[in-house]
């Protein structure tokens, strides 16, 4: 390959005065009250946080999105109408109402939650469903990005996404508007998984008053 | 091939002057843009370790410059280590003749893309235009440019440079939308409607990169919208360009990046999307494209390789006085504002000539630049580098004889400036503001002044005998006293 020699060759002839690489340090960002601290970036960016989690996501679901038909669970909590893998190709979510999934990672700092292949299964239901939903474990929430990048997923997933409010653009007139091509509303919930496999009995509504990690 | 240089003043003039607009539209974009700074400078407040933010992310990229080929390889090798094609291309055509083979093993005809300041350079979506390639933009305002035949006015928001009537208009006319509705929601409700079916039934999907991280193989995309995550995802068949200069070392010091972009550049602590694409999906395919297109012959520049440190925040031609009162458009060239400035030259050094006197110098863009580079002495350089190169124009050549003979001689700088200012007193206006004054074709020239500072001095500090020589002369205790 030419090209890769020749270029490999450029870059080392004059390169710049060299310089060590720096070490980052550990910052921690600015409080210790994660929680509330998540919940006020969330808002910054027009995301909804539910702190006390529903007793009935069900119900909770069809009084929050009544118009709602197509609803694609991603999580062991909710049934729904579809999961990600009844999609045969993965444009076929654009017609999801209500994607509901379980994010491993939030951060506080930014009001941020991280999704996956493993989470998603089908990377497009994230982005194609009109409204996400995000289940979180307020345990698993980290101060700052530099936490957040200390996560495996950003070492072994093949699509990683810090989904950070709903999608949107201000690139008509510098005008912020909701949603862009991505979901239109993007709302959190605060629960800690209620049947992850590890044998703990469900634990109905408001078992967290979260704290740190 | 258009060689003739960039009058960026003269350009201007027209964006100041455009008839089309209505009379305040100069205004309102320099205050919009305005905005975006202030709104940096809030985000930038909060954070306190901000300053050692950028201090960090200056030295990582300065790392990572000067031992790029050894990251370049790292990064292709975890790249293919995840199952991913990486190609390496040397020019804007190389790059545009790989994308292009790989669609046409695939068949493909329609390919969806979003943001990327490289292909832009590379002038791909018009190469594979012309080779039966239907390319349809993601991005908002991308894609206006492109339904609007122009380039980009902003790195960050292409159609920073239009009215929300000028894109009612154009929605008009491409899609039938209505012509009286210019509400942002109601527009970018248009491009939703348009764009999501072309999403849904492209045959492959492109994105740049912000960054590309050695330690993974991952390319990171940094958007709002959540078109790159469709175009990316949706087809099986996805293409990531970057530019070499983009690797660097790992996820720990990504996150110091991640932490500067959004916020210098929109004042957001974050973008709603920050995505890491390492590795196709089952039965999918991922190549990656690195570009070199100039970027090594500007690293071994000892002078201007720092361009290369960019992460294309934007907070620079935000900052930027001559950027908000001539808009995005008037450099002619791929990149804006001070940063372009001091790209520019290196892709084609006469074209661009002009560019580096389109600026006060203020320095502005150096204090907010999330990278630290040094941006307003760079372009200080590059006025050398034309002069050196004997790239001036004729009246610049005039004007800067005579401002050499006089500034290089005490006494005769001290006439011109007492015989200017009464010059300035007793001349009709057309003498002042005529084409050979080009400072004052668009300003001002401030008021005379009815004595010059030597005149002063002379008056109230030196009995009548001028200062002594200015470097000899420590700071008195005036104030103090």
């Amino acid at each position: 390959m030419a090209a890769r020699e020749e270029i490999l060759t450029a870059v080392r002839q004059h390169p710049p005065p060299s310089r060590d690489l720096p070490q980052v340090p550990a910052f921690q960002g600015a409080g210790d009250r994660l929680v509330d601290e998540f919940v006020a970036a969330l808002e910054l960016i027009e995301g909804d946080c539910v702190v006390q989690p529903p007793s009935d996501l069900q119900s909770w679901l069809s009084e929050r999105f009544p118009e709602a038909k197509r609803i694609c669970s991603a999580v062991a909590e909710l049934e729904g109408t579809v999961t990600p893998e009844d999609f045969a190709d993965w444009n076929e979510p654009a017609d999801v109402d209500v994607t509901v999934v379980r994010s491993p990672l939030g951060v506080a700092e930014t009001g941020s939650i991280l999704v996956t292949e493993r989470e998603l299964r089908v990377n497009t239901i994230a982005t194609l469903a009109q409204h996400l939903v995000v289940l979180l474990d307020p345990a698993d929430l980290v101060p700052t990005i530099h936490q957040a990048y200390a996560h495996p997923s950003f070492q072994k997933a093949a699509y990683a996404v810090l989904l950070s409010g709903p999608s949107g653009t201000a690139d008509i007139g510098g005008v912020p508007v909701h949603p862009a091509q991505g979901a239109t509303t993007l709302t959190v919930i605060l629960s800690p998984p209620t049947d992850g496999g590890q044998g703990g009995t469900e634990a109905p509504g408001g078992s967290t008053n979260a704290g740190d990690p | 091939m258009n060689v003739k240089p960039v009058d960026q003043a003269r350009n201007a003039l027209a964006f100041l002057e455009d008839k089309d607009q209505t009379a305040s539209f100069h205004n309102l974009f320099d205050e919009g843009i305005w905005a975006l700074r202030e709104r940096r400078d809030a985000a930038a407040r909060e954070v306190p370790e901000w300053e050692q933010l950028r201090d960090l992310a200056s030295q990582i990229k300065e790392h990572t410059l000067s031992n790029l080929g050894d990251y370049l390889e790292l990064f292709e090798a975890n790249a293919r280590r995840n199952g991913v094609h990486v190609h390496w291309a040397r020019d804007g055509h190389e790059h545009n003749q790989i994308v292009l083979d790989i669609l046409a093993s695939h068949g493909v005809k329609q390919l969806v893309k979003s943001k990327s300041m490289l292909t832009e350079e590379c002038d791909t979506r018009a190469f594979l235009g012309r080779r039966g390639i239907e390319v349809t933009e993601t991005d908002l305002g991308e894609r206006i440019q492109q339904l609007d035949h122009q380039p980009p006015a902003h790195i960050i928001g292409p159609a920073a440079q239009k009215m929300p009537q000028d894109v009612a208009d154009l929605f008009h006319r491409v899609y039938g939308s209505d012509p009286q509705n210019a509400e942002p929601v109601y527009l970018a409700h248009v491009m939703r409607e348009h764009t999501r079916p072309v999403i849904l039934e492209a045959g492959a999907g492109m994105t740049g990169g912000n960054f590309a991280v050695a330690q993974t193989g991952a390319i990171v995309t940094v958007t709002e919208e959540g078109n790159a995550d469709l175009s990316a995802n949706v087809p099986k068949l996805r293409i990531c360009s970057v530019g070499i200069e983009k690797v660097i070392p790992g996820v720990e010091e990504l996150a110091v990046f991640i932490r500067l972009l959004a916020r210098s550049a929109l004042g957001m602590r974050i973008t709603q999307y920050t995505s890491h694409f390492a590795a196709p999906r089952a039965g999918g395919e991922m190549h990656i494209v690195l570009v070199d297109n100039g970027r090594s012959q500007r690293l071994s520049d000892e002078r201007f390789w720092p361009s290369l440190k960019c992460i294309r925040c934007g907070a620079c031609m935000n900052t930027c006085p001559v950027y908000r009162r001539s808009g995005g458009l008037s450099y002619g060239a791929t990149y804006m504002g001070p940063i372009g400035i001091i790209m520019m030259p290196s892709y084609d050094l006469h074209r661009y000539h002009e560019l580096p006197f389109s600026s006060t110098i203020n320095g502005s863009c150096s204090n907010v630049c999330p990278v630290e580079i040094d941006i307003h002495e760079q372009i200080y350089d590059w006025r050398e580098e034309m002069s050196a190169k004997g790239e001036y124009s004729v009246t610049k050549k005039a004007a800067m004889r005579v401002a050499d003979a006089v500034l290089s001689n005490p006494k005769a700088y001290r006439a011109a400036s007492e015989v200017g200012e009464t010059a300035m007193r007793v001349l009709p206006h057309f003498a002042i503001y005529n084409r050979l004054n080009a400072w004052g074709r668009r300003r001002d020239v401030p008021s005379p002044v009815t004595q010059t500072f030597h005149q002063w001095w002379a008056r109230n500090r030196g009995d009548g005998v001028p200062p002594a020589d200015a470097s000899s002369e420590r700071p008195s205790s005036e104030t103090s006293g």
